[in-house]
């Protein structure tokens, strides 16, 4: 039993971080906020140099085969700098599952590209078909009736919808189900499909702790720099009371998306319980986070020139993604009781 | 990172669960907190210390196993999951003996830790005083030197089990010219010796778990001072640290109060409804959250990192959500929830309520949650004090 990173997994964190701080400040998420896309873009692409987009593929495929365990801390960072770009379905979860079930002829046309950063791919699970960032996507990975998709984006319609975190330039996924867009049909989708969403549950839930991260320190800088009655509002109990419960919700989460990280890479038999339970906490800490953040800014958070309510508004997307509180919650029930 | 258990660590976790099945007693023992019970439960210390069970991770020298932080969250789990007693001598061997470990003198360490651990000589907190409860450094009862030793004079509270244990610990003024937290002393001092008068308090559910202890003049020898003179708050502050941190409440025991509730809920879920489902399967995957919590914190302290103000985080995690586990389970047994123990009709034998109670305390004892949310917020978040 010893429950802590590598100094690998920690560098890459922290390569991540670098990146994202230079290039994708608050600005960047805001310009995303209003169509611009430029330059959350380019930290794709930033980021792709690093290695990071190949990280799950297998070695043949040029990737360096790691694992969600590898891969935690960077989703972690890229929900910290609220990073509006697919990198869970493309990264956590669409290379892995590309490779497992894409035809060769699918493999030919999209891994490379995707391992090397050149593509994005999007998600839509059964029931999911409501995608971020579909639009500005190159691929779409699809479950319908229990089969897998693999559709180029240029033969799929998105309808626009509009998420209140305005950043996901989300929109509904409609394409038709031929025999030319299915994936490998001599192997176990169900399966594969099943990893597939706990996959991006774990890294829906390591962005969800990332972004609770952010909203915790944003209140806590505030909280000691806003002064009223001649001194901060940080020093009044009734806000560190607020500011301490935020923290406890927010640290008893991070302990169990690591650990379903770790079921995930290992494939412990336990992993699906893990994952619901990671993805549980981090969203209910995520959202209490968010409040806790909002009351303590007051008025100047409840704007949308500050920047609090980009990163509150993706917490709320997130924490029903992949999974609300009561999906995974009976998924749990079901093991225990 | 490596969240399966060694092939030791499974062994150990083995041999604890095998001894446990063949040794916790099959009825329940009275409640540790009352005379009667006092002395069942120090036989069974005693049956937990001769198999060396006692304290599993002290030096062998001691009674101990040498276990690692691992293997003593590991004897928890088996200890709580296999319905043993609650542990009496705790105040002594969690409390106490990491204070002697750390800065006990080896005179110190030999006299006081095998009888500590097997029940001989049992130990009793004195912390609070009528006027110093969250603000400790308050404290007025004093230490006056004479001869080989010293004298002590003052009132001690909620002192657990004080009235059927044998030795005290806590503070005393020593130099009365220096304020608040310095000028304390951390002494050890006998309850049945000329001058003291320990009065028993029963508590909310009406074991005579508390006392108050007065003392007029009592002599205490320079051997039973821990740690130098006036530096007692240092001394103590280690103490606190660890109760709150991980050694009073191992996630074992409320791993086991959710699979209790889990039985519970298996038994009468036709009455309990959908809401109350939820709440049973919060209370469990919140003793889950408590428990890889504390994995990754003895990780951290198995690496020498200091846990530090962290162990606040872990107090108000565990005592909040072990009131509301109770409270789930009484939500559960609905209009009976008032029998008390031995009711004839009480579901669980009225465990629930008396649990519920028990539980209650947790907010308040090892520093109220109050004070331990403004250390977090001070320490760990670095808000302003002033």
């Amino acid at each position: 039993m010893r429950f802590a990173f590598t100094d690998d997994q920690k560098m890459l964190r922290d390569t991540v971080r670098e990146v994202l701080q230079r290039e994708c400040p608050p600005e960047v998420v805001r310009a995303a906020w209003e169509g611009r896309h430029e330059g959350a873009k380019a930290v794709w692409s930033t980021l792709a140099e690093t290695g990071l987009m190949g990280m799950t593929a297998s070695e043949e495929a040029g990737g360096m085969a790691m694992t969600a365990l590898d891969l935690v801390l960077p989703l972690e960072e890229t929900g910290y700098a609220a990073w509006p770009a697919p990198i869970v379905d493309t990264v956590a979860v669409g290379i892995p599952l590309l490779e497992a079930a894409g035809t060769e002829e699918q493999k030919e046309r999209w891994l490379p590209a995707a391992v090397a950063g050149r593509i994005r791919i999007v998600l839509s699970f059964e029931g999911q078909d409501v995608v971020a960032h579909a639009a500005s996507s190159d691929l779409l990975i699809a479950e319908r009736d229990g089969a897998a998709f693999c559709v180029p984006m240029a033969e799929v319609t998105v309808v626009p919808e509009q998420s209140v975190d305005r950043s996901r330039d989300l929109g509904r996924v409609s394409f038709d189900v031929g025999p030319r867009s299915r994936m490998r049909q001599d192997i176990d989708a169900g399966a594969l499909l099943s990893l597939a969403r706990d996959r991006a549950a774990l890294g829906t839930a390591a962005r969800l702790i990332g972004l609770s991260r952010r909203m915790l320190d944003m209140a806590v800088q505030y909280a000691k720099d806003r002064e009223q009655f001649g001194k901060p509002i940080g020093t009044q109990q009734a806000v560190k009371h607020r500011l301490a419960n935020a923290l406890i919700e927010q640290e008893f989460a991070r302990p169990l998306v690591y650990r379903a990280a770790w079921c995930l890479a290992t494939s412990a038999p336990e992993a699906p319980t893990a994952v619901s339970l990671a993805k549980i906490y981090a969203g209910q800490a995520a959202q209490f986070v968010a409040k806790q953040a909002l009351q303590v800014h007051g008025a100047i958070g409840y704007t949308i020139e500050y920047d609090l309510h980009m990163w509150m508004k993706r917490a709320w997307a997130l924490a029903a993604a992949h999974g609300d509180a009561a999906h995974h919650r009976e998924r749990i029930g079901r093991q225990i009781l | 990172m490596d969240l399966d258990f060694t092939e030791s660590e499974n062994a150990f976790r083995q041999e604890c669960r095998d001894w446990l099945e063949a040794h916790v007693p099959r009825e329940p023992l009275a409640s540790g907190d009352t005379r009667e019970g006092f002395s069942q439960h120090l036989e069974w210390e005693r049956k937990l210390f001769d198999a060396g069970w006692a304290a599993v991770s002290w030096p062998t020298q001691y009674g101990g196993r040498e276990a690692s932080l691992v293997e003593w969250l590991i004897f928890e789990e088996e200890y709580y999951l296999a319905g043993a007693p609650n542990r009496v001598t705790q105040n002594g061997i969690f409390l106490l003996a990491p204070t002697l470990f750390e800065f006990g003198t080896e005179e110190q360490k030999e006299r006081i830790l095998r009888p500590m651990a097997r029940g001989d000589v049992t130990w009793a907190q004195a912390w609070s005083e009528p006027n110093a409860g969250s603000d400790l450094a308050a404290l007025k009862s004093t230490a006056r030197r004479v001869d080989g030793g010293w004298r002590l004079s003052g009132q001690k509270t909620w002192s657990t089990r004080a009235a059927f244990c044998d030795m005290a610990y806590g503070l005393f003024r020593t130099d009365p010219a220096q304020a608040r937290h310095r000028g304390l002393t951390y002494f050890m001092f006998p309850l049945h010796a000329e001058g003291v008068t320990v009065r028993g308090v029963d508590r909310l559910d009406g074991d005579e778990g508390f006392a108050e202890i007065f003392l007029e003049d009592v002599f205490v020898s320079d051997a039973d001072v821990i740690g130098e003179t006036n530096e007692g708050w240092g001394v103590a502050m280690a103490t606190t640290s660890s109760e709150r941190g991980l050694s009073l409440r191992s996630p074992g025991r409320f791993m086991a109060t959710a699979a209790r509730l889990i039985d519970l809920h298996r038994r009468y879920q036709d009455r309990a409804g959908p809401a109350l489902r939820d709440e049973v399967i919060r209370a469990w995957m919140d003793a889950q959250a408590y428990r890889w919590f504390t994995f990754q914190t003895v990780t951290r302290m198995m690496q020498e990192e200091s846990i530090g103000a962290d162990s606040s985080m872990n107090k108000v995690f565990w005592s909040e959500m072990d009131v509301r586990t109770h409270e789930t389970a009484l939500s559960i047994i609905g209009a009976l929830q008032e029998l008390d123990e031995r009711a004839p009709s009480a579901i669980d034998d009225g465990q629930w309520m008396k649990g519920f109670q028990f539980a209650l305390a947790g907010p308040i004892y090892a520093g109220t949650n109050e004070i331990q949310r403004n250390i977090i917020a001070e320490r760990v978040l670095g808000l302003p004090r002033k």
